[in-house]
C-alpha cells in the first residue's frame, strides 16, 4: 500500500487534512486531497443515490461530488456558500466530498491514531478506520475506500 | 511497446501509404496512363514492402511480393505489354498483397490461401523463364540499403568543405563532436581544425556549454547525402555548412577562414549556402529522367542511396502524430471555446458598451478560439480516399461473386473526414455497396435489353454539404421494385396489406431488421445482415441514412454523417429546472401540444396523433426522476424523436433554449453509466449539462415503447 509506505518513510508521520461534517471532526490523508473549492452548483443525475449531489465541470472533468454528511447517515447537506468540495483522487477516479468547513491540515503520528471507541453510532462508524485526539478534540480518520468504493461503480 | 514494435509498427503504417500508392498507380494505369514513371511507382510500392518484410522475416509475404515484383519488372521494362487481362491479374496479386500485409500484421507469418494460385498464374502470364532469370539473380537483402557507404572507391574522390558550430546544449544531448568527426574519418581523408575564437576565458568558462567551431575538410566518394547522414543525430543542435568544392579545383592546404575566423566566416558561409543550394537542386533535378534507365538493372537492390535522400529531403511531407496527443489536444481547445464563452458571458453582465476594449477583444479571441479549434479538427480529419480504395476491391469481387461487369467511379476522394468515423463507416458501406450491385444492378442481359450499357457503373460520392459530410453509394440499375418490397412486407406481415404507403415510405421498407428485397437470400449480401444494421451503424455515428431511387434509373443511397465524433450538434433544453442536449440527430421536429392532437390512454399514457400513427409521449423529466409528469401540456414543448431503431416517441419537455455544438464528456470516467443518458458537455456557464440519449429512454419506458404499435411508427 503507497499509503503505508508513505507511513514508513515519513518516520510514521503523516499529514491530514481535517475539516466538519454536520458539527463532527473527520479527517483523512492529505495526499488523496487534489485541491478544496468553494461549493458550485451541481448539475443533477438522475436515478443517483440521495448522497451523489450531481456533477461539476473540474476544469473540463466531469466530477460528481458526494454529500459526506448524507453519506455517513447525518441528514442531507442544504450547501450553500459556506460549503466546500474537497476534490479528491482516489484510484483513477476523481470525486468531489461535500463538507461544511476544513479546519486544519494536520502532522499526525501513527501512534495518534486510536481505535474507535465501542460507543460510536454503527452508521458513521463503517466509514470510520480510527480516531484522534487533537487538542481536546476528537477527529475521525475516514475510509476513503468505505465512502467511494473503487470497485464496482455503483458507488452504494 | 519495445522499440522493436515500434518499427514493426511503423512498417505496416508504411505498408499501409505503399498500398494505396500501388493501388494508385494500378487505377490510373487502367484509365490508360501508360507512362513509365506509374508503372515504376507501382513496382517501388511493391518492392519496398518486400524489403520491409524481409527485414521482419515475413517470408510468406517476401516470397509473394517478390514473384509479384518480378512480373511488374517485365512490364516496367518493356518485355511484356500491359493488356487488361494482366492489369486485372495484378490487381488480384494487389489485393492478395493487401492481404498478406493484414495477416503478417495480425497472426505474424502466415500463409495465405490465394498466393499459390496467384504466384502459378503470375508465372504463366509472363513465362518461366523470366521468373527463373529472376530467382537467380540475388535475393532482396535490406542491408544493400546502404551499398554506397562502403562502395568502392571507383568513384571519383570529392572534396567536401565542412563547418560544424554545436550550439551550447550539443553535450546535454549525449553528443559528442569527436564520435562524429572519427565516423567521418572512416569515409575518407579528414583534417579537422578547431577554432577556439568563442572560448571564453578559463574564469567563465561553462564546462558543459560547447564553445568551439570546427573547419573540416574531408575527400571522400561518398555523396553530400551520406555525409549529412553522419550529422542526424545533432541536426538542430548544431550550425552545419556542407559544401562540396568544384572537383577540378586543387583543395586548399590551409582552409581560407582558419587563418581569420572572424573576418572570412560570414562570406564564406554565405558562398557555402549557395552551393549547396545549388549541389541540392542539381541533385533533385538529376535524379528523375535517370529513373527508368537506372532502376531497370537493379532489380534486387533499390535505388541509389542518395535519390533516396533527396526523396526524404522533399518538404511538405507529413508526420505521423500519436492519435492520443492529438486528441489531448482537442480536449484542450475544446475547454478553451467553453472558457472563452463564460468570460465573454460574464463580460456581458458588466453592461460594456458594446464597443468597448473589452468586447471587441472578446471578439476576436473568439474567432481565434473557432479558428483554432476548426484546425486541430481538422487534424483528425482524414481523406476518404484509402477507403474509397478499399471499395474498389469490393467491388471486384462483388461483380466476380455475381458475374456482372462493374465498373465504380468515385467523386470527392479528397474530402477530409475524421479518422475513426472512416474506420466505422467502412463496414456499412461495404455492404451497401455489395446490395447494390446484387441488389440494383440487373443482370447484363437484361441491361442490355433496357438499352443501358452491360457494365454496370456504382458510384460512390463524397462531399461537404453544410458542416456535415455526405456520402452517396449511387447504381445506375433497375431502382427498387416497390411492388415486390410491399409485396414481400405484406408476407412478413411487416405491413397490413389494407396499408396505403408512399413511394418513399416503400423504400424506407428496406431498413427494417429482417427484410431482404431478393427472392433467393444470395451468398453474397444475404448473409442475415440486413440494411437495418447498416442505418443502426450510421445512426450510431450520429448519421442519418437516405434512399432515393427511380424506377429504371437507378438508387442512391444517401449518408449524411457530422464531421467529427468530439463534439456533437445538440439542441439545448430546460426541463424540471435542468439543463440538457438532445442529440439534433434524433430530432425530427418540434411540436406545441396546443396544436397537436393528443390522446390519453388507460392511466395517464399520452400518445400524440402523427400522420404516421400514434407515437407514445414520454416526460423527459418524468423519465429520470426529476419531476411527477405534468397535468397539463399547454406550456411545454413537444420533441418529435426518432431513434435509430426507427422508433418513434414524443419527449415533453419544458423549454428549447438552443441549438449549438457541444463538445462531448464522458460521465464514466470519474462516475458510472447513467440510464438514459449518452454523455456529458459543458456549456457556456461552465455548467455541465447531460446529453440524454433517445434509445436508452425509449427502451427503459417499458410497455410504451415495446408495444405493438411500434412496428407501424417504425414505418
Amino acid at each position: 500500500m503507497m499509503k503505508d509506505a508513505i507511513l514508513e518513510n515519513r518516520k510514521s508521520y503523516c499529514e491530514v487534512v481535517a475539516f466538519r461534517v454536520s458539527d463532527q471532526d473527520f479527517c483523512f490523508d492529505l495526499t488523496s486531497v487534489r485541491e478544496i473549492r468553494g461549493w458550485t452548483e451541481t448539475t443533477m443525475l438522475p436515478h443517483a443515490q440521495p448522497y451523489v449531489k450531481g456533477v461539476i465541470n473540474l476544469r473540463g472533468s466531469v466530477v460528481p461530488v458526494v454529500d459526506l454528511s448524507e453519506r455517513l447517515g447525518l441528514g442531507a447537506t442544504e450547501p450553500g456558500p459556506r460549503n466546500v468540495i474537497i476534490i479528491t483522487v482516489l484510484g483513477q477516479r476523481t470525486v468531489g466530498l461535500l463538507a461544511d468547513v476544513v479546519s486544519d491540515i494536520l502532522t499526525v503520528s501513527e501512534t495518534d491514531i486510536q481505535p474507535i471507541p465501542d460507543i460510536i453510532d454503527d452508521g458513521v462508524r463503517r466509514f470510520i478506520s480510527g480516531v484522534l485526539l487533537v487538542e481536546g478534540r476528537m477527529i475521525r480518520k475516514m475510509d476513503l475506500e468505505m465512502i467511494i468504493p473503487t470497485d464496482g461503480r455503483s458507488a452504494g | 511497446m519495445s522499440g522493436a514494435d515500434d518499427f514493426r509498427e511503423s512498417f505496416f503504417e508504411e505498408c499501409e501509404e505503399l498500398l494505396e500508392a500501388m493501388h494508385d498507380g494500378f487505377d490510373q494505369l487502367s484509365e490508360g496512363a501508360d507512362d513509365v514513371e506509374t508503372m515504376n511507382a507501382v513496382f517501388r510500392a511493391v518492392h519496398s514492402i518486400k524489403g520491409g518484410a524481409g527485414a521482419f522475416g515475413f517470408s510468406e509475404l517476401v516470397a509473394f511480393a517478390h514473384d509479384f515484383e518480378t512480373a511488374l519488372d517485365q512490364v516496367r521494362s518493356g518485355k511484356r505489354e500491359a493488356d487488361e487481362e494482366l492489369l486485372e491479374l495484378f490487381r488480384q496479386c494487389g489485393d492478395n498483397l493487401s492481404d498478406l500485409v493484414a495477416l503478417a500484421r495480425d497472426h505474424g507469418d502466415t500463409p495465405c490461401d490465394g498466393s499459390g494460385a496467384l504466384r502459378d498464374r503470375l508465372t504463366e502470364a509472363i513465362g518461366a523463364d523470366a521468373v527463373a532469370k529472376a530467382q537467380a539473380e540475388p535475393d532482396f537483402e535490406p542491408v544493400l540499403l546502404d551499398l554506397g557507404i562502403d562502395a568502392p572507391a571507383a568513384a571519383a574522390e570529392r572534396h567536401y568543405l565542412i563547418r560544424f558550430e554545436a550550439s551550447p546544449g550539443l553535450f546535454a544531448t549525449g553528443n559528442d563532436p569527436v564520435a562524429l568527426f572519427r565516423t567521418l574519418a572512416k569515409l575518407g581523408d579528414l583534417r579537422v581544425t578547431a577554432d577556439l575564437a568563442a572560448v571564453p576565458p578559463l574564469a567563465s568558462l561553462d564546462p558543459v556549454a560547447c564553445a568551439i567551431s570546427w573547419q573540416l575538410s574531408l575527400e571522400t566518394a561518398d555523396s553530400e547525402a551520406q555525409l549529412r547522414e553522419v550529422f542526424e543525430f545533432v541536426e538542430g543542435d548544431c550550425v552545419l555548412d556542407l559544401a562540396e568544392q568544384a572537383s577540378g579545383a586543387a583543395a586548399p592546404e590551409e582552409p581560407v577562414a582558419l587563418d581569420a575566423p572572424a573576418e572570412m566566416t560570414l562570406p564564406s558561409l554565405a558562398s557555402l549556402i549557395s552551393d549547396a543550394d545549388e549541389a541540392g537542386a542539381d541533385s533533385g533535378a538529376a535524379e528523375s529522367p535517370e529513373d527508368g534507365a537506372e532502376v531497370d538493372d537493379t532489380a534486387g537492390a533499390d535505388p541509389n542511396p542518395a535519390r533516396k535522400a533527396a526523396e526524404q529531403a522533399k518538404p511538405a511531407g507529413t508526420i505521423r502524430v500519436h492519435l492520443d496527443k492529438i486528441d489531448k489536444l482537442i480536449n484542450l481547445v475544446g475547454e478553451l471555446v467553453i472558457k472563452e464563452a463564460m468570460l465573454s458571458q460574464s463580460v456581458a453582465g458588466l453592461a460594456q458598451a458594446k464597443d468597448s476594449d473589452v468586447t471587441v477583444g472578446l471578439e476576436s479571441l473568439k474567432q481565434l478560439a473557432g479558428e483554432i479549434q476548426e484546425g486541430v479538427m481538422a487534424i483528425r480529419a482524414q481523406p476518404v480516399k484509402p477507403m474509397f480504395q478499399r471499395m474498389a476491391r469490393i467491388v471486384r469481387e462483388a461483380g466476380s461473386a455475381t458475374g456482372k461487369r462493374v465498373r465504380l467511379v468515385t467523386i470527392g476522394e479528397d474530402t477530409e473526414v475524421d479518422k475513426t468515423v472512416i474506420e466505422r463507416l467502412v463496414d456499412p458501406l461495404t455492404h451497401m455497396i455489395r446490395n447494390a450491385i446484387d441488389h440494383g444492378l440487373e443482370s447484363g442481359e437484361a441491361r442490355a435489353a433496357a438499352g443501358k450499357s452491360p457494365e454496370g457503373t456504382v458510384t460512390l460520392t463524397a462531399a461537404h454539404r453544410s458542416g456535415r459530410v455526405m456520402i452517396d453509394v449511387a447504381d445506375d440499375g433497375g431502382g427498387i421494385n416497390r411492388e415486390k418490397v410491399r409485396a414481400l412486407a405484406i408476407e412478413r406481415g411487416l405491413i397490413g396489406e389494407s396499408d396505403t404507403l408512399s413511394s418513399a415510405e416503400i423504400d424506407n421498407l428496406l431498413f427494417l431488421p429482417g427484410f431482404s428485397s431478393k427472392d433467393e437470400v444470395s451468398e453474397l449480401s444475404g448473409r442475415g445482415v440486413g440494411l437495418d444494421v447498416v442505418r443502426s451503424e450510421i445512426h450510431n455515428l450520429g448519421g442519418r441514412v437516405s434512399i432515393q431511387s427511380d424506377p429504371g434509373e437507378g438508387t442512391t443511397f444517401s449518408i449524411s454523417l457530422p464531421l467529427t465524433l468530439a463534439v456533437l450538434e445538440g439542441m439545448v433544453i430546460r426541463v424540471a429546472d435542468q439543463t440538457m442536449v438532445v442529440p439534433i440527430s434524433a430530432i425530427q421536429e418540434t411540436l406545441q401540444p396546443k396544436t397537436a392532437t393528443i390522446d390519453v390512454i388507460g392511466a395517464g399514457t399520452r400518445v400524440l396523433q402523427n400522420r404516421s400513427g400514434l407515437v407514445p409521449i414520454i416526460d423527459l423529466g418524468g423519465f429520470f426522476g426529476f419531476r411527477a409528469p405534468p397535468d397539463r401540456l399547454d406550456d411545454q414543448v413537444l420533441l418529435l424523436i426518432e431513434t435509430y431503431s426507427n422508433q418513434r416517441f414524443a419527449l415533453i419537455v419544458d423549454e428549447i433554449q438552443d441549438q449549438r455544438q457541444v463538445v462531448i464528456k464522458s460521465l464514466e470516467t470519474n462516475y458510472q453509466q447513467v440510464g438514459g443518458v449518452a454523455a456529458a458537455t459543458i456549456l457556456g456557464d461552465g455548467r455541465i449539462a447531460l446529453i440524454i440519449d433517445p434509445d436508452r429512454i425509449i427502451r427503459d419506458s417499458g410497455p410504451i415503447g415495446a408495444s405493438d404499435m411500434s412496428f407501424q411508427l417504425a414505418v
